[in-house]
């Protein structure tokens, strides 16, 4: 199985087109879709801090989930099942990177899937799809 | 179509706002400047003077903006401090995501508050703040950092805000946003300090929905696979704007020393080339652009009291503060031109009016039209230290020179002479292409008197033997089709990808039925518009000159022709009486 990886997070430009796919991947124009985030490290000349999902192997957002709104993905992560969610936000303060993102207009998370797109938008090789092993 | 049109209205006398559906505008005029200017035509208040509480700044995106690869700018309209006619500027960094993702299209910002303030944007609508422990603060990089720590929406944020020049009401300051961006030219940063608006943040978590996913997303692949694959992006990526500078200079269109010379001795010292080998320190993007042409260089200074205690400072370059503050000012030492260009940055002044500026007053002192007790400094060519200390006079204004200095060549060369070689257009002192009269009459007859209205520079470096009417066609040609772009509203940068074309199947994609001649007519329509405001604002083609100095200095087309100059300009003003005739 296959995760997304930052390969290296000092070539990252800032640009933004990584969020930008992650949104549009379901038809919106915008950021607050995207499962991954990329913001400077207190000004642009400090250089940026891209947090993306580490799929975990023993997800600490899965153990938070009061309703099994989330499950095991193979190779790490987890899956969402949004009927299930009641928006709790445990997952959210369970990640203690902080990759777990919420989507207010639904009050559901936005949890990366690792499906790779936005991985064809970076221009720089900041992002990257790596095998997990099993 | 899905866009909101939403436009945020904000009164800064009484401290309220409101928000208003505008698709009848957006519709009409699709976006950015288009209906900027139509807001700006509804909301100023008639022959308002550019610091009277009439005078109004209206930001606005367009219908790419958040959908499109390089759709990266926000256009601000207001009249201008230092033209004293309509006043345009674009600025990328994340304003215009940053607007979007509030939910708005365009804001309206109008009235004087009684006290500094600064405002902060979102889907909530408008906080107004007290700015009381910002104003007066030393830099710009320093309000940033405290806004930055005090408030919401890192990383999805802008945070436009003005230096001591706006407070100060230098007609050429500028909004800073992101640090290393700006609405840099005609003086929006003094329209702000006039308004006493320190800054303005604007964040949120708005997005919005393409009716067809999969022929939005295949829109979208076609021009960002055009964008990553083309040449000049690439240019733009490696070197930033510095390429011009070798280029420049070798075609001797180089301003050099007030445009005494064509040609800068040791351009090579200050070259794009060399300051990606030597000083290039971290390449950044605006929201959305692949390019990331913002280039930032390190200086590295050792503290005079403490053995191996150094100060890194960051400093964004470009090719037009390379000449304004570089060759114009006989300036080669890098490390001496980065540190004039961090000043101007943390003051927040226009670094091409400020160079420019400098480099006037430079040639006035030695020829004695001013002398040693208005310049109060010994300002002379390559002398850094003296120009970092003129550059703080300007900003403080410590007497009668310096207040009129800071109100643009234009008129201090009224007051002091030395008009010959006072290098201003139309009030807007002169960007660095010395290349010939596609320039020079792109200068003077531009909309605003800038080199991005019709690129003159291109069209010169690109043309030979047009005669002064084609030649002007040609420019306002280029003009019109610009109005379309900074409508949808996409970076200059990427002009040869947003061909009709691609800006069609672009739209498309949205659901818009735009076609191609639609687009081009509705810029040529947004061109007249201007012209015809201009005209009500009291604009006077005949009235247009061209500094001696030009004609003085061969350009890569030789001598300029004074003549072929009046034969244009003349040409230029029966097509502006055509057009005001017409749109009254």
């Amino acid at each position: 199985m296959k995760r997304l990886a930052i390969i290296d997070v000092e070539r990252c430009v800032g640009c933004q087109l990584c969020m930008f796919a992650c949104s549009r991947r379901l038809g919106f124009a915008g950021l607050d879709k995207a499962a991954l985030y990329a913001k400077s490290v207190g000004g642009f000349e400090r250089g940026f801090t891209v947090i993306v999902c580490r799929a975990c192997i023993d997800a600490p957002c899965l153990r938070a989930c009061p309703v099994d709104a989330l499950r095991a993905r193979t190779g790490g992560g987890v899956l969402l099942d949004p009927s299930k969610c009641i928006g709790c936000r445990f997952c959210e303060k369970a990640c203690d990177i902080r990759a777990i993102f919420w989507d207010d207009s639904t009050n559901k998370p936005v949890i990366c899937v690792h499906c790779g797109y936005c991985v064809n938008y970076c221009n720089f090789r900041v992002l990257g799809i790596e095998e997990t092993g099993k | 179509m899905m866009n909101q049109n939403n436009v945020l209205y904000i009164d800064l006398e009484r401290k309220c706002f409101h928000v208003r559906n505008r698709s009848d505008l957006f519709n009409e005029w699709l976006g950015g400047v288009g209906v900027a200017l139509q807001l700006y035509k509804e909301e100023a208040v008639r022959g308002a003077t550019p610091f009277d509480p009439g005078n109004v700044i209206v930001f606005a995106i367009g219908p790419l903006t958040a959908f499109y690869p390089l759709a990266s700018k926000v256009v601000a309209v207001f009249k201008s401090p230092l033209t004293g006619n309509y006043g345009e500027s674009h600025a990328g960094g994340r304003s215009a995501t940053a607007i979007r993702s509030a939910g708005y299209e365009a804001i309206v910002i109008k009235g004087v508050s009684d006290r500094p303030i600064y405002l902060v944007i979102s889907e909530k609508g408008v906080q107004f703040r007290d700015a009381a422990t910002l104003w007066g603060m030393r830099s710009t990089y320093t309000v940033g950092r405290v806004l930055r720590e005090a408030l919401l929406g890192a990383g999805v944020r802008t945070i436009m805000r003005i230096g001591r020049a706006g407070e100060k009401l230098v007609r050429y300051a500028c909004v800073v946003t992101e640090t290393y961006r700006h609405f840099g030219r005609m003086g929006l940063g003094a329209v702000f300090g006039s308004k006493k608006l320190k800054a303005l943040i604007i964040y949120g978590k708005s997005s919005i929905r393409a009716p067809k996913i999969k022929v939005y997303r295949d829109a979208y692949d076609e021009i960002y696979g055009l964008a990553i694959k083309s040449d000049s992006m690439k240019k733009y990526h490696e070197l930033g704007t510095a390429l011009n500078v070798l280029p420049l200079n070798a075609l001797g269109a180089l301003p050099t020393k007030n445009l005494t010379s064509n040609k800068f001795e040791e351009a090579e010292r200050i070259s794009g080339e060399s300051l990606a080998s030597n000083k290039l320190g971290r390449r950044v993007a605006c929201s959305h652009c692949p390019v990331a042409c913002i280039h930032l260089a390190t200086i590295r200074e050792p503290y005079p009291d403490e053995p191996y205690f150094y100060k890194t400072t960051f400093v964004s370059y470009d090719y037009e503060p390379i000449y304004s503050l570089g060759s114009m000012l006989g300036i080669s030492n890098v490390d001496d031109l980065l540190k004039l260009m961090d000043e101007v940055e943390r003051g927040g002044l226009d670094a091409m009016s400020t160079g420019v500026a400098l480099a006037w007053a430079t040639e006035a002192y030695k020829k004695g039209f001013v002398k040693s007790n208005d310049v109060l400094v010994d300002i002379d060519w390559g002398k850094v230290d003296a120009y970092r200390v003129a550059v703080e006079f300007v900003l403080n204004q410590p007497n009668e020179f310096y207040e009129a200095l800071a109100k643009g060549i234009d008129y201090a060369s009224k007051v002091y002479g030395g008009k010959e070689f006072a290098l201003s257009f139309g009030g807007n002192e002169m960007p660095g292409y010395h290349t010939g009269p596609a320039a020079y009459i792109g200068y003077l007859i531009g909309s605003r008197h800038s080199h991005l209205d019709s690129a003159g520079y291109s069209l010169d470096q690109k043309t030979r033997g047009l005669t002064p009417d084609e030649l002007v066609d040609r420019l306002i040609k280029e003009e019109c089709w610009r109005q379309t772009l900074s409508s949808l509203v996409v970076c200059y940068f990427s002009r040869s990808i947003y061909e009709p074309s691609v800006v069609k199947k672009a739209l498309n994609a949205l659901g818009y039925e735009s076609n191609e001649e639609e687009l081009e007519a509705l810029g040529r329509r947004i061109y007249e518009e201007k012209q015809a405001l201009k005209a009500s604002e009291g604009f006077d083609p005949t009235s247009l000159r061209a500094p001696e100095r030009i004609f003085e200095t061969p350009s890569l087309h030789g001598f300029i022709d004074r003549d072929y100059i009046r034969t244009a300009l003349e040409h230029y003003s029966k097509v502006f009486k055509k057009i005001v005739e017409k749109t009254f």
